[in-house]
């Protein structure tokens, strides 16, 4: 450890002199991940085992006599009752939990899956350090390690890319993710699969580091198909309930359209510049590709579906909300902070692609503003407090995504990295309701629903570090300043706003006879609006958990209480980075902010900008000098309007309002909020429109296959057969007939004779 | 030993060598044949891994043959030839060379031998003798294959391995064992038939213009050289829906799921796992370079991109609506061979390298899957996907095993299917980007057909007793199923000492076609096909 | 004394040859069957006397080589049909189809 730590002293010094910078180890960063799977991985195959019956081995005689298939026709389903609620996140059947020490299988993960991420945080920050240390151009190193595609004028090494853009999201994996890890410890030690979830959970750090440190397409793409193997895993961990291995399966297979759409991204820029490593792909891209040219704008069109997919927009994001089946840990890494941001790190890795296509540019951030505020109209009108997250996160990757379609990469991922941040701080507090709640629930065996906000009210009083970081959280994500939500919130809309005023890259696409500057508005508003339901919806979510009365019980009541420093620890330090997140990019120049002196203004600006200069010299190149941009100060008064404003008019409208608990209080059976309840059907309308179709398509041809082109192969057996008998016919067997066929052949020998 | 791994000598041993093991076996009796035929198994297996390191892609041998009536020697781009006479008088030699897409074939094949026997230990409980003696007569034949340059020869070996798989499937398969096992062989052996006539046909030319008999693969080459299209075209088809036939192409498939799901564990690995190869093997080394002219014309092109198409998502969405395990998977094979035939006919490297690996990676992915559900039926007999659920409670190795098969039938990164499919597809969008498009979205039906069957499997409630009680892998089986993952991984992870292997082959290949493609595309009577040819 | 014309004794001859091919073809008895059989032969013995004149003496000679076979034959064949007969009590050939396919 302190050997690295020299060398990262060493490379920031040496650095300094050269301009260059010279990268630590970085393999370590994506192998300690690994390491642990493996460690984790085995532990659990290990206490599986051991948890299992001794059984006569396979083959003993008499082995057959119980387990033929014919033997079970007679047996009925032996079903525990599954009291109702009872499949989220509390999976302990009665007998799972065993008394007495932990063996070593459950204790070594504890140490080993957080240490693992710790230590390559460590790396990370090392890496970074060195980063620092070297100039604005310095700061991109490629470390090729084998090559692994070599084929004729198709070359693809292994090789890690670390420039600002990368180390940024590496230190926001390991980070937030070694914090997850921490919270893991104490959310999931009892379930008889921790060794197993840490196994997962180290497994997807390391795809996910894979992805945002890849040098190349295919590279990332590897990261990007196993993190959707992870989560898959993940979602469907307690697969013992049909409804998660369902939300894992249709996770899994939504995101194989979006990867779909990636790889033909991948051939056409492929074909097209022959070559997918990121720096030969930006070098080459705005030579060869022409400037709003169709090639281009298809290359950049089918990444976005992958990123649809990945990132959970419209159309392909039905997989998300599904996926809150899984431990609440992980929608808190994988779906809040990491998995779900790969879209935008796509977008901001292929920048120069993206500018090079206006107009599809113009389509994702006009996709992401309409996910923006779709989902953030759902998450009005849902009870389960995770699902009021899964939809917040769609929502606020919508932001991300109009900010990057936009043009303002530095915006998106500033958002991203503040979402990261008060994200996963709301679900790890939700994950401590929750953990509350259960305990509080199961310790007097009452079935009710541990994530329905129907059945909390006035937790403050019983989980006040919860609420207190949680509070935070949501004034971040409502955008109330100073915390972090407000500025990256506020620069997103703010650059809708200088979009619709022409300074956008993108103001002079045209879509659908629409110009850009007009769209951006739209864009704006709906962003707004968007911006508003947020802070009304995560309003009514603290008010309908953590105020007014306690629904859960009298008895209950006195069986809830924090979690230990496991899961209060990380939230603290989830709720701080929420508040001070924001300083990094404060806007320069900009009224109101600049009042105060918050040092120096927009560091990620700066910090980006070599990631994102490929994109400007395209924009320069095309478009000419797009002038000075003055901030207007209304943008930021409307801000902070709606932000307080959503959460004030909460406030007003829920907080004396009575509720039942979940059995007695409906679930919105009339009008438009029904509608909402039940997320305006789609998961509906896609089953009548795609999954059904698709399996009566496959079953006609699977009878087809059984009845036409096999029918017709045992028709010609049939036909032989039937040709067979027929000829057959000769052999009558009569005496009279041989006889009669001899004279016939004699006289048909003789006649020829005579004919010859 | 250097000159026995260089020499000419390996070969025959690799293919006569089970053929005496299947002697030994018999003789040993029921009790002991297993153990007879592991050794035999595990000797054929290590003896045939140097080769991989001796392999010299830049290595020629001179194989005899006649032009123009005068002898001549040419240097051919083979290893470790023979070419012994064997019936002179008609020209027939014992001719054998092995090149970058044998070389990966063969060792499939010996790399599956010991894991089928031991796949089998405690599966075949009647006439052991007999069994073991035809898994190791059966790798005879698909040695032989592999590696055959004489017509004759080559032929003899394609019929070989028809009848111990007959025997395979017929005495200890499943039900309706005969009816897959007379299909089976009737459906090949009419291929092979219009094959063999093809054979006759092209023997007889060169007697007429080379002035002696000689069934050598170098003549026959040079013949493709005279022969005009039209003749060319007949006898590719020919030869094309033997392999067609065998690979197994749509609409000439339906012998498969009958003859996989009636098969025995073994049965189907090594039909899956070679066999099958055997018939895209026939593709690369004898329809392709033999008739260039023909395979490159716009009808072969279309009607195998179309073929390939059909395979890739109709018999993935089959696939997904079939109750039985065993033959969903047969389906699947289906899909990914038209993988294959898609990488094939992109014509250029990245294509056909890619399909030589889909046919490693599926050899081993597919065998890991039948594996697998033969270890399940042992234990419940049933290969119907809904006598199970929820079996990673009580199977939990398996269970893992499971998925990961799974994941690499599917094409995740890091296991040799996404290599293999990726560069498929690469290859196929520079020539064909409309096909590549369609090819594409079978990533998309591979987890439509296997992630419901793995839920249905292994996760979901355990809710059938019976399924509480069946013991998980034990060593052996663990064992069976070890390499596959390794290489599996390998060929995912680090790919570049297979394809570095195959690559001359595969380039010579290549040049070949985009030659005969601009041949064809010159010629005169084909100026109007060309405008109407969809790219 | 005139002699008989050979086209009469040939006619006879091929009248007794259908005849007998007739009754081959139709006929059920077993025992009628080996009749016409012996009919046909006949039948051809008289076209060989009938020829010998004119043909040479190879025609008579023929007819006892064609005699002594039909007697084997008749021989055979009964025996054959005695058996079947202690086997099913009946000569009509449709109950022997055994060899039907």
């Amino acid at each position: 450890m302190t050997l690295l730590f020299q060398e990262a002293a060493h490379a920031a010094a040496e650095a300094g002199a050269h301009g260059a910078f010279h990268p630590v180890a970085p393999w370590l960063i994506v192998l300690l991940p690994l390491i642990g799977f493996v460690i984790n991985g085995a532990a659990s195959m290990i206490a599986a085992r051991r948890a299992l019956p001794k059984l006569p081995p396979v083959g003993d005689p008499h082995w057959d006599a119980h387990h033929d298939v014919s033997e079970q026709e007679g047996h009925a389903h032996e079903h525990g009752a599954h009291p109702a609620g009872h499949d989220h996140d509390d999976h302990h059947d009665a007998h799972d939990h065993p008394a007495g020490p932990k063996p070593w299988t459950h204790v070594l993960p504890s140490f080993v899956a957080p240490g693992v991420l710790i230590a390559a945080f460590a790396v990370a920050v090392m890496n970074f350090l060195a980063m620092l240390g070297a100039d604005e151009h310095g700061r991109l190193t490629v470390e090729r390690y084998f090559s692994w595609m070599p084929v004729g004028d198709f070359q693809v090494d292994a090789a890690l890319q670390l420039d600002p853009l990368s180390m940024l999201m590496t230190l926001i994996i390991t980070g937030v993710g070694s914090l997850i890890h921490i919270f893991s410890i104490g959310y999931m030690k009892e379930d008889p699969g921790y060794p197993r979830y840490m196994a997962y959970l180290n497994l997807f750090v390391f795809f996910m580091l894979v992805l945002v440190l890849g040098a190349s397409y295919p590279l990332m793409f590897v990261g990007w198909e196993g993190v959707g193997l992870c989560s898959y895993l993940l979602i469907g961990f307690w697969f013992k309930e049909k409804a998660n291995a369902d939300a894992g399966k249709k996770a899994f297979i939504v995101n194989r359209v979006g990867d779909f759409g990636f790889l033909i991204a991948m051939f056409l820029l492929f074909a097209n510049l022959g070559t997918l490593n990121f720096v030969e792909v930006m070098d080459r891209a705005p030579m060869s590709l022409a400037y709003g040219g169709a090639v281009v704008t298809a290359i950049a069109l089918f990444f976005f579906l992958g990123a649809t997919g990945k990132s959970a927009q419209i159309p392909l994001y039905i997989w998300l909300p599904d996926a809150m089946a899984g431990p609440t840990p992980v929608s808190a890494l994988i779906h809040a902070a990491t998995m779900v941001t790969a879209g935008v790190y796509l977008v901001v890795r292929s920048s120069v692609i993206f500018t090079l296509a206006p107009v599809a540019s113009l389509v994702v951030a006009i996709v992401g503003a309409l996910t923006a505020i779709f989902a953030a109209s759902i998450g009005l009108k849902q009870w389960d407090i995770k699902k009021v997250l899964a939809y917040s996160t769609v929502s606020q990757l919508g932001f991300m995504f109009a900010a990057v379609g936009m043009g303002a990469y530095a915006a998106g991922v500033f958002h991203l990295m503040t979402h990261a941040f008060f994200k996963a701080c709301l679900f790890l507090g939700s994950g401590a309701v929750i953990h509350a709640m259960h305990g509080a629930l199961h310790a007097t065996h009452n079935p009710a629903d541990a994530q329905d906000m129907r059945n909390m009210g006035g937790l403050k009083k019983y989980l006040p570090v919860t609420f207190a970081t949680m509070g935070i959280a949501t004034l971040a994500i409502a955008g109330v300043p100073p915390f972090s939500g407000f500025f990256s919130k506020d620069e997103i809309i703010g650059a809708a706003w200088l979009g619709a005023g022409g300074h956008s890259p993108f103001s002079q696409a045209v879509l659908f006879g629409i110009p850009g500057t007009v769209w951006m508005g739209f864009i704006g508003g709906t962003l707004s609006i968007a911006a508003f339901m947020t802070a009304f919806y995560m309003g009514r979510m603290m008010i309908y958990t953590f105020f007014g009365e306690n629904r859960t019980g009298e008895t209950e009541r006195r069986h809830m209480h924090e979690g230990n420093w496991t899961l209060s620890v990380p939230l603290i330090v989830l709720a701080a980075l929420s508040f001070f997140g924001g300083f990094l990019n404060v806007e320069e120049h900009v009224p109101v902010v600049e009042w105060f002196d918050f040092g120096q203004g927009a560091a990620l600006h700066h910090w980006l900008h070599p990631v994102i200069a490929g994109s400007e010299s395209v924009v320069r190149a095309n478009l000419g000098d797009l002038g000075e941009v003055h901030h207007a100060a209304w943008p930021i008064i409307l801000a902070i309007v709606i932000g307080v404003g959503g959460l004030a008019l909460a406030w007003v409208m829920l907080s004396g309002r009575k509720l039942g608990t979940a059995t007695e209080e409906p679930s919105f059976r009339t009008g438009f909020g029904r509608v909402l309840y039940n997320k305006f059907y789609v998961d509906e309308i896609y089953d009548v429109l795609v999954v059904r179709p698709v399996y009566a398509l496959s079953r006609v041809y699977s009878a087809f296959d059984r009845y036409v082109i096999d029918g017709l192969v045992d028709f010609t057996g049939r036909l032989a057969q039937g040709l067979g008998m027929l000829a057959g016919r000769v052999q009558t067997g009569l005496l009279n007939t041989y006889a009669f066929v001899i004279i016939v052949g004699v006289l048909v020998v003789l006649g020829s004779f005579v004919a010859l | 030993m250097e000159s026995f791994y260089s020499g000419s000598g390996i070969l025959t041993f690799l293919i006569f060598f089970p053929l005496v093991g299947a002697l030994a076996v018999y003789f040993s009796g029921d009790r002991n044949a297993r153990q007879v035929a592991l050794g035999v198994g595990i000797v054929e297996f290590l003896v045939s891994i140097p080769l991989f390191w001796t392999f010299d892609h830049t290595g020629t041998c001179l194989q005899p043959t006649f032009r123009g009536g005068a002898q001549d020697m040419v240097p051919a781009a083979m290893q470790n030839c023979v070419a012994t006479p064997w019936i002179p008088e008609w020209g027939i030699f014992y001719r054998l060379g092995m090149d970058g897409i044998s070389l990966f074939m063969i060792l499939l094949t010996t790399l599956l031998l010991p894991l089928m026997v031991l796949g089998s230990w405690t599966y075949i409980r009647e006439r052991q003798r007999w069994y073991y003696a035809m898994l190791l007569a059966l790798t005879t034949g698909v040695v032989g294959v592999f590696v055959a340059l004489d017509m004759f020869l080559f032929y003899v070996f394609w019929e070989i391995m028809l009848i111990p798989m007959y025997f395979l499937i017929g005495i200890w398969g499943g039900k309706e064992r005969v009816y897959a096992a007379v299909k089976f062989f009737l459906y090949t052996a009419f291929g092979s038939l219009l094959m063999l006539v093809a054979i006759l046909y092209l023997f007889f030319k060169g007697q007429a213009i080379f002035g002696t008999p000689t069934f050598s693969y170098f003549d026959f080459g040079q013949l493709s050289m005279i022969l005009g299209p039209r003749e060319q075209g007949f006898l590719f088809l020919a030869f094309a829906l033997a392999f067609a036939i065998k690979v197994p192409v749509f609409p000439f498939h339906t012998w498969l799921p009958h003859a996989h799901v009636q098969a025995p564990t073994a049965g189907s690995v090594i039909l899956a796992g070679v066999l099958l190869k055997m018939g895209t093997y026939g593709f690369l080394r004898f329809a392709l370079p033999l008739f260039p002219l023909a395979a490159a014309s716009d009808t072969a092109i279309n009607v195998a991109l179309v073929l390939a198409l059909v395979g890739i998502v109709y018999a993935a969405m089959v696939a997904a609506v079939q109750p039985n395990a065993k033959k969903l998977v047969a389906y699947t094979s289906v899909a990914h061979l038209g993988f294959v035939i898609l990488g094939i006919y992109a014509f250029n490297l990245q294509g056909i390298q890619g399909a030589l690996l889909v046919m490693i990676g599926h050899g081993l992915s597919t065998p890991m899957l039948f594996f697998l559900l033969g270890m399940l039926y042992e234990r419940r007999h049933s290969y119907e996907i809904e006598d199970f659920g929820g079996l990673a409670a009580s199977l939990p190795i398996f269970a893992g095993m499971l998925v990961f098969a799974a994941m690499a039938s599917v094409g995740l990164p890091g296991t040799s299917g996404f290599v293999s499919e990726f560069l498929v597809l690469l290859g196929t969008f520079r020539t064909h980007p409309f096909a590549a498009l369609i090819a594409a979205t079978g990533v998309i039906f591979a987890a439509f057909y296997m992630l419901p069957m793995v839920q249905r499997m292994v996760f979901n409630a355990l809710d059938r007793p019976a399924n509480r009680t069946i013991p998980d892998l034990n060593a052996r089986e663990i064992l069976v199923l070890a390499p596959l993952v390794v290489l599996i991984l390998w060929i995912g992870v680090y790919p570049k000492p297979f394809l570095d292997k195959m690559s001359p082959a595969a380039e010579r290949l290549a040049n070949g076609m985009e030659r005969a493609r601009a041949t064809y595309v010159a010629l005169p009577q084909s100026a109007g096909e060309v405008a109407s040819m969809p790219r | 004394m005139t002699a008989i014309p050979l086209s009469w004794t040939l006619a006879l001859s091929a009248i007794l040859f259908s005849v007998g091919t007739f009754g081959v073809v139709i006929r059920r008895n077993a025992i009628i069957l080996f009749m016409c059989v012996e009919l046909m032969l006949n039948a051809v013995n008289l076209a060989f006397v009938g020829l010998a004149p004119y043909a040479g003496i190879q025609g008579q000679v023929f007819v006892f080589f064609v005699i002594a076979v039909a007697a084997a034959e008749a021989a055979v064949g009964l025996a054959i049909i005695i058996s079947v007969f202690r086997h099913s009590e009946s000569v009509d050939i449709k109950n022997f189809r055994l060899l039907r396919w």
